[in-house]
């Protein structure tokens, strides 16, 4: 057949749609030359750090689930210190896991089961005294989980909660079923990690609004900004309604706050400078990305301008009490000096490491802005 | 009017290359709607959020509830391939540019260049007699039949073309992206892991040979396209460019469009040969539509009526893009007289405002949490442009007042970081964006870009 013109035509279009085409599978994760490889940091993400971190918590959880069955056994003193505990134990061991919601816990909604506060404490006594009551349901989120436990263990004044109250078989059932179902969710969401979503998650390295680095740095920062900036310090401290709420702090009834704000900060500057979670060794990490870049575009390394913030953000929070209900009561300045402390990594983190990584928000088409 | 020109008027042309270049590009069309639905964009685009940002002028432009934004673009789709296989073509291009225009016009946030560029195209297509040959209208109605169009029906899609890459190109001639080579500095290495090439987009070298094939290409692509001698090579390197970049970054359909319509470009022979393929595979006779017919324009009055309006356009579309000079400040940065220009994949923007509201009396404040009225898209879109501040502004501010609020000023920090650079203060926080208005008046309130 003679060449013509056409034939020519159809001939580079077909080639050029086949290479176009080829490029939607990924079927070569491994280009490693000396540039920053996503792959690699993916798998240190998901293997030192993230499924160790759910592993230790349900861990924490096996010892909550053990403890609640003693004291439903024996309602004794001691078997309420250790349930106590146990939930502390477990709850700053959450932190760790909270800003994990990709795959399995996005799907399940694992965060709004685990940790929405204020608990509805009329939701929880409605539950408690009919006794039926249907923890999937949406209505029912925030009757669960550790706030909804703590009002129960610590109750909502300053007095201790009466063992005797506590120990009517409708409060110890309630407090069983919220346990197990923690743990329940957990072991789906670890066990999810274990068998699909760690190869699944390490395999979509690409970088569009859809791969897994572009969705862990989206909600990443989305944890950041929302349950830890504005849920655990802006939100009790009135940034956002202009009047102090602090009864919307996180643990007000135990007065923990401060421990699970620093579990949680601790747990995010881990995340960002790829410590694994047994502390051992570093890998690759939004910090080495980011410092990476600035060394091969010679600019400046903005990491470095984000763990200074950091540091200020640290010093700020030391000072506050351990109920940040009583700092928001007493002197709210100080929960508002750590909040602008925290604020003003957040424009550091979504302009200058959004723009410096080319993440993508949304899948959208885009012509550059 | 000179006699050369009078010459040029009459000059007539085969129609096949303006016939392949309705049905493709109707084609594209109806593909692009098939994919904006699956992608799910119409529910996530437009009916999900509670809040649109509007053209200036064009606020009463209103997305239609639930179903009938369906039925808007199940519209726009259906006229879109009507018109592609030339049935009821002048309805059906009607139909397509006012219904694709609208569903533009319903939210800026989704603003693209190529949106654009679809919507001036088939506005052309109007005033133009692409249904004469090889379409449905023809074939059913042999005495609509024309084989010979006038010659600048077809010159007049290559001038659009013209300015399209030509614009895009001068665009281009700056400093960040000819000598920082950004913001390709900042796409290209994020691209490691894309399979064959990617190790090459980490090479320092390739952003600038990117920035520099990239100017070059727009300027002189549709000079290398128009003379027979380098028309094949120029192709090539249309099919290479848009390739690629369809390949590295997410511009959707824009690759193909672009690659389809420069085929006009091409000689009636191959645009025949076009024609046949379809014809043999359809199992029609094209030779039905072969019956020597010219459109003489001096004696068509719809013709010359179509001359007038299309020379408007044109020179409209040349004249548009110069009004950037009229602004004083970076473009990149403030953005005025920044759309409607072809500046197409050059810059690198991010943004973050927060928004205070303050009861001007009392002094008392708090900050909006944006994800409580915005998409995250919106929020990335609004949050580096001061037309979409201002806008989210006053919504805001007759939000809060709505709620009982007294005394409402609205002030944002926000900052902003260009290709590149570090974040700084984007617009300026002690004003009151109540007091402001969008107008096409420089925008003072934007803070001088540091570099």
């Amino acid at each position: 057949m003679k060449l013509t013109k056409l034939n020519f035509f159809l001939g580079v279009l077909l080639v050029g749609l086949f290479v176009t085409s080829c490029n939607d599978k990924d079927d070569d994760p491994t280009t490693s030359v000396d540039n920053f490889n996503r792959s690699e940091m993916l798998s240190f993400w998901a293997d030192d750090i993230i499924i160790p971190a759910y592993e230790s918590f349900d861990g924490t959880l096996d010892n909550f689930v053990e403890a609640k069955d003693a004291f439903a056994n024996d309602q004794s003193i001691d078997h309420l210190e250790n349930l106590k505990a146990t939930w502390l134990i477990s709850y700053k061991s959450w932190q760790n896991v909270a800003m994990f919601d990709i795959g399995k816990a996005e799907e399940i909604n694992f965060l709004y089961s685990m940790n929405i506060f204020p608990a509805d404490v009329d939701l929880i006594e409605e539950n408690i005294s009919n006794g039926d009551y249907n923890l999937t349901l949406p209505s029912n989120m925030d009757a669960q989980g550790f706030p909804a436990i703590e009002y129960l263990l610590f109750g909502m004044d300053d007095s201790i909660v009466p063992l005797d109250l506590l120990s009517e078989p409708n409060r110890i059932a309630y407090i069983s079923d919220l346990v197990d179902r923690m743990k329940s969710l957990n072991s789906e969401v670890l066990n999810d990690w274990k068998t699909n979503f760690r190869n699944t998650f390490v395999e979509n390295n690409g970088s569009s609004a859809t791969a897994s680095t572009d969705k862990m740095i989206n909600d990443f920062l989305f944890h950041f900004e929302k349950h830890f900036r504005a849920g655990k310090i802006g939100i009790p401290a009135g940034v956002f309604s202009g009047s102090e709420l602090s009864s919307l702090a996180e643990a007000p009834y135990s007065g923990k706050s401060k421990e699970l704000f620093f579990a949680s900060f601790d747990a995010i500057q881990n995340f960002f400078t790829g410590l694994s979670f047994d502390k051992s060794t570093t890998g690759l990490s939004l910090q080495q990305y980011l410092s990476n870049i600035a060394q091969t575009n010679e600019s400046q390394d903005i990491s470095i301008a984000i763990l200074q913030q950091w540091e200020s953000a640290t010093t700020s929070a030391q000072h506050l009490m351990d109920n940040f209900k009583d700092q928001v009561e007493q002197d709210n300045s100080k929960m508002l000096n750590t909040y602008d402390e925290i604020q003003k990594s957040v424009v550091l983190l979504k302009v200058d490491m959004m723009q410096a990584l080319n993440i993508q928000v949304d899948y959208v088409d885009a012509d550059g802005d | 009017m000179s006699n050369k020109f009078q010459t040029y008027l009459s000059t007539t042309t085969h129609a096949a290359p303006l016939a392949v270049f309705r049905f493709l590009f109707g084609l594209l069309m109806s593909i692009s709607i098939i994919r904006f639905w699956y992608n799910g964009w119409i529910e996530k685009l437009y009916l999900l959020p509670d809040f649109h940002f509007k053209y200036f002028g064009f606020s009463w432009i209103k997305v239609p509830p639930d179903i009938w934004c369906y039925v808007l673009f199940i519209i726009c789709g259906l006229a879109a391939f009507l018109f592609a296989i030339g049935f009821k073509y002048k309805i059906a291009i009607l139909i397509f540019f006012i219904s694709f225009t609208y569903i533009e016009l319903m939210d800026k946030t989704t603003y693209l260049n190529h949106y654009y560029f679809v919507s001036v195209i088939s506005f052309i297509l109007i005033f133009l007699p692409a249904n004469k040959y090889f379409s449905i209208d023809a074939f059913k109605n042999p005495s609509l039949a024309i084989q010979y169009i006038p010659k600048w029906n077809v010159d007049a899609l290559k001038i659009m073309l013209i300015i399209v890459y030509v614009y895009a190109g001068l665009a281009k001639l700056n400093y960040d992206w000819m000598v920082n080579a950004m913001p390709l500095a900042i796409w290209l290495p994020s691209k490691v892991d894309t399979p064959f090439i990617g190790s090459l987009m980490s090479q320092k070298w390739m952003p600038h040979f990117f920035s520099w094939g990239g100017a070059i290409y727009d300027l002189t692509i549709p000079f290398f396209l128009l003379f027979k001698k380098t028309r094949v090579f120029a192709f090539v390197a249309v099919l290479f460019f848009h390739l690629t970049t369809s390949i590295l970054f997410p511009i959707g359909m824009f690759p193909y469009i672009m690659i389809a319509a420069t085929m006009i470009f091409f000689s009636a022979k191959f645009h025949n040969q076009i024609l046949e393929k379809i014809a043999s595979i359809f199992k029609i006779g094209k030779t039905h539509f072969d019956n020597g017919v010219h459109l003489i324009h001096t004696q068509n009055r719809k013709s010359q009526i179509a001359f007038k309006i299309l020379a408007v356009v044109l020179i409209f579309q040349v004249l548009l893009p110069l009004r950037s000079f009229a602004y004083p400040g970076n473009i990149y940065w403030t953005e005025q007289g920044y759309r409607f220009s072809w500046r197409v994949m050059l810059m690198e923007k991010t943004g973050y405002a927060n928004f205070k509201i303050v009861d001007q009396k009392t002094g008392k404040r708090f900050y909006v949490q944006n994800e409580d009225f915005l998409t995250q898209f919106q929020q990335k879109q609004m949050s580096t442009q001061a037309d979409f501040i201002i806008e989210y502004a006053h919504y805001l501010g007759n939000h809060f007042t709505s709620q009982g609020h007294q005394n409402v000023g609205v002030y944002v920090e926000s900052y902003a970081s260009l290709n590149g650079r570090k974040s700084q203060l984007y617009i300026n926080p002690e004003i009151d964006l109540m007091t402001l208005k969008n107008n096409f008046n420089h925008r003072y309130y934007i803070l001088p870009l540091n570099e």
